[in-house]
């Protein structure tokens, strides 16, 4: 691809004599939702670490919008418009969801040595906050400490603080781990109209979600990239499917 | 020359003194996940228990030996009545915790013995001068506390790598539930090894005692030293201590030793007077400041973690 | 949230009102003890709110922090000594020195995290006890008496007891102000957030260590004023102010009273500093009570005073 807004090329990463990713080379283009599969143990939030600066590889690299990033720190490649949601939910606990929203919009509106006003009352920071909130859903949550919210709620409130930075490039790590029916078709709705104003990559383990939304799929077992194409392409490949969807079929929906 | 070498091994008698120290504080972190303040405190009760069963067996030998079980004893039951209840608590309150033990041990020590400290006289056979080398004599006392630190290093070296108990300690290091779920007694290992460390304190604070004198918080003093230690040593590593703890021990000794005499070349002696002793209990700190920026993890970190 | 917030609220207003009233009780009853034992206690709560705003917003467990004590208060002492006595001269360079401390240490140390984070703030802080108790010329060990205050031109006069109570207080209000709106600020939830969730902060674009590094700085050049101010109490300065146990009493003041709330600090300096008095009184060997105290604090009273009084307030 020639115009990828993100190229991966020839990544490695070891873990004593294991290697998480082992040569993997992949690119995203602009404007697409492109989704990341494999069984588990694949190497999948590896990848996304390394794509988001959390993990260095030992060797490969990483380009996006043209740039190098394979050594910058995570911090600015969430300046360069890199966004991430957690496998995990990693999210700040102490605070309500608006606190955490607008403080995602915060690190991308000026710098932060202010002393002295009250950044709870900064207009601009709370409307973008809302703005992230109302776009999954979370806007009557906005005063609810994290603690208090569900698990489905904190999901959402994931991918909120991840469009709240204002992102070019979404990276969506199983955002719908552990949601319900429901809150699951709203979550992919979501990622429907979302995928029209920002490229995603998505790793999911949800197989209708996934062929549902995906432009393209890459498929990753230990490490490395068996296949990497359409839906239908990747529905057809007899070797995705020995390795992935013949189990597949048997992960449904969680909850 | 001659003042080199005397110099030279005193650097080492005192690095093998703190890695002793040192030690006995990266096991009870390693495996207890355990900051003990109060580590300090057993090496202080070393001293006093040797001083004090010296003096009442009239023994020199005797005295040690009772002095480091009462130590080992003093550990266990410290572990037992208060520290176990920390376990798996904030690293905040373990310093809280323990800073209220050294107060209580402090204070305890000036109720019991008084506030004057005491002295522990050496017996005439080991304060003959050693001829190491031709024309070179050396202190038998500081010899055999080298000998000594040593010996005890490598039974730690082997308990530690050779044996089951010291493959269990290693393994509670790497992942406590495991060790529970093979059905070892957690507790009572938990208490051996605190026991270990806190008999390596008292034998580092009796063998020191008779160099330096007898006194209350004395442990503190040398607890930062093993700090820094663990520092500049590596996170997690005994061996990253045992080289820390040399190399520390011979800069702090070599350096207020000669650093006097250096800055006297090169300033004039009223200012070489004044910065000297201020220069020499820095330069660990410089070293470990060094350290930091060059290497954070320390110089020889073990790879877990 | 309003009910315990109010029994909170409270107990800082009444506490507020009696520490301003204080100088008067002290007048008309006689009794100048207590005028000079609070002077002291509200020179340490300026020192452990310095210490809250890293440790219970910040999440930095800073074990080195009465080193600013000392450097603040050795800059009025050496300036004395060597005849410069103006207040207008030594109370900024107090401030300058412990904002360079702490610049380099901060710097330094927060290559580091948790338990070794702890190790080398008090590894550093008793480095500058080493060092002022090598300097000679200034009293090494003995310390170094300061014959007169700090000379403020007219504007105050540090040798009246009151009016030196009123600045203290003023300044631990001013302090205390200060560290409210910095709390509040982008700043102070960047740094809360730092605390609460650091990969989370760095995947939303904050760089980690330059926020703590300000924070770290703003605290210890706070606490270098509470060392002037401490000074010029005491018209003396030592290395011991600086030695590592008080670093421990700073700590034990902000948890007593409650880590993270604004007014712990205040409730935990007066109570840590009471009760030692008091112990003091009843036996010589104060720290043996004091110390399985602390201990039994450790496991049993989280939250400090003020996390008590929140309970209440909800119950």
């Amino acid at each position: 691809m020639a115009d990828a807004l993100l190229r991966v090329r020839n990544l490695v990463r070891r873990f004593g004599g294991i290697a998480a990713t082992d040569n993997l080379s992949l690119d995203v283009g602009r404007g697409e939702l492109h989704a990341i599969i494999g069984p588990n143990g694949a190497g999948k939030t590896t990848l996304i670490s390394q794509l988001t600066g959390q993990l260095k590889p030992n060797s490969g690299t990483v380009h996006f919008a043209g740039q190098d990033i394979t050594r910058l720190p995570a911090y600015r490649r969430s300046a360069l418009g890199l966004a991430r949601s957690f496998q995990i939910t990693s999210l700040l606990p102490d605070f309500t969801a608006l606190d955490n929203v607008a403080l995602a919009a915060q690190a991308h509106h000026g710098h932060s040595f202010h002393f002295w006003r009250n950044a709870r009352k900064e207009g601009q920071l709370r409307d973008a906050g809302r703005a992230a909130l109302a776009r999954v859903g979370l806007e009557p949550r906005a005063n609810v400490a994290v603690a208090a919210l569900s698990h489905g709620e904190q999901r959402e409130l994931e991918l909120a603080v991840a469009l709240a930075t204002g992102p070019q490039l979404l990276l969506l790590d199983e955002p719908m781990a552990g949601l319900g029916v429901t809150e699951s078709s709203r979550m992919v709705k979501l990622l429907g109209e979302l995928r029209r104003e920002v490229t995603i990559v998505l790793v999911e383990h949800d197989m209708d979600a996934v062929f549902a939304l995906a432009d393209r799929i890459t498929v990753l077992v230990y490490g490395r990239v068996i296949a990497s194409g359409t839906p239908a392409a990747i529905r057809g490949n007899a070797e995705v499917k020995r390795a992935y969807l013949g189990d597949a079929r048997a992960v449904t929906r969680h909850g | 020359m001659l003042l080199v070498v005397e110099q030279f091994l005193n650097g080492l008698q005192f690095g093998l003194l703190l890695f002793l120290l040192a030690a006995g504080l990266t096991l009870v972190f390693g495996i207890m996940d355990l900051v003990n303040l109060a580590h300090g405190s057993l090496y202080m009760m070393g001293a006093y228990f040797a001083a004090t069963f010296v003096a009442w067996s009239g023994n020199f030998v005797i005295g040690v030996v009772l002095a480091l079980g009462a130590t080992l004893l003093l550990g266990i039951v410290l572990e037992v009545v208060a520290l176990r209840h920390l376990y798996g608590r904030d690293h905040l309150d373990h310093v809280l915790a323990t800073f209220g033990l050294i107060l209580f041990f402090n204070d305890a020590v000036r109720l019991i013995w008084g506030p004057a400290g005491l002295a522990l006289p050496l017996p005439a056979w080991l304060t003959v001068p050693v001829q190491i080398v031709p024309g070179v004599f050396y202190p038998a006392y500081r010899l055999a506390i080298i000998v000594v630190a040593l010996a005890v290093a490598l039974m730690l070296y082997l308990v530690v790598m050779r044996t089951r108990i010291g493959m269990l300690i290693r393994a509670g290091a790497s992942n406590r539930e495991m060790i529970g779920a093979l059905g070892i007694n957690i507790k009572l290992l938990y208490t051996l090894v605190f026991g270990l460390g806190a008999a390596l304190a008292g034998l580092a604070g009796m063998m020191q005692a008779p160099i330096l004198t007898v006194q209350i918080g004395m442990g503190e003093n040398i607890l930062i030293l093993a700090f820094v230690i663990i520092v500049i040593g590596g996170i997690g590593s005994i061996r990253g201590a045992f080289l820390a703890a040399i190399l520390v021990g011979m800069i702090d000794t070599l350096g207020r030793a000669f650093l006097p005499d250096l800055l006297r070349k090169v300033l004039s002696s009223a200012a070489a007077s004044t910065a000297a002793p201020a220069l020499s209990s820095m330069l660990i700190y410089l070293l470990m400041a060094i350290v930091l920026v060059v290497r954070p993890e320390g110089l020889f970190p073990a790879s877990r973690r | 949230m309003t009910a315990s917030l109010n029994a909170r609220n409270a107990v800082a207003a009444l506490v507020a009102v009696l520490l301003l009233l204080l100088p008067l009780y002290s007048e008309l009853s006689g009794n100048i003890f207590v005028l000079t034992l609070f002077t002291r206690i509200v020179i340490f709560a300026l020192a452990a709110a310095s210490l809250n705003l890293i440790m219970g917003y910040g999440g930095m467990m800073s074990f080195g922090h009465a080193a600013y004590l000392g450097i603040g208060g050795y800059a009025v002492g050496i300036l004395a000594f060597e005849g410069v006595g103006s207040g207008f001269i030594q109370w900024p360079v107090a401030l300058a020195a412990s904002a360079l401390f702490a610049l380099v240490i901060g710097a330094l140390s927060l290559r580091t995290r948790g338990v070794y984070f702890i190790m080398i703030t008090l590894a550093f802080a008793q480095m500058a006890y080493y060092v002022a108790s090598g300097l000679a010329r200034y009293g090494g060990d003995d310390g170094l008496t300061i014959y007169k205050r700090s000379d403020f031109a007219g504007l105050i006069n540090l040798s009246s007891r009151v009016q030196f109570y009123y600045l203290c207080l003023f300044c631990l209000a001013g302090g205390i102000y200060l560290i409210w709106r910095i709390v509040n600020s982008r700043f102070g939830l960047v740094v809360q957030g730092l605390r609460s969730n650091e990969a989370r902060m760095q995947a939303i674009g904050f760089p980690a260590t330059r926020y703590r590094l300000v924070c770290f700085v703003i605290s210890g050049t706070m606490c270098g004023l509470a060392g002037a101010l401490l000074a010029n109490n005491t018209d003396f300065v030592s290395p011991a102010i600086m030695y590592w146990t008080r670093s421990g009493d700073l700590m034990v003041m902000v948890i007593l009273g409650g880590m993270g709330s604004l007014f712990g600090p205040v409730i935990g300096a007066i109570v840590y500093l009471v009760l030692e008095e008091f112990l003091s009184q009843l036996t010589e060997y104060w720290a043996m009570i004091m110390g399985p105290l602390l201990l039994l604090i450790v496991l049993f009273g989280r939250g400090g005073i003020m996390g008590l009084l929140g309970r209440f307030g909800r119950g």
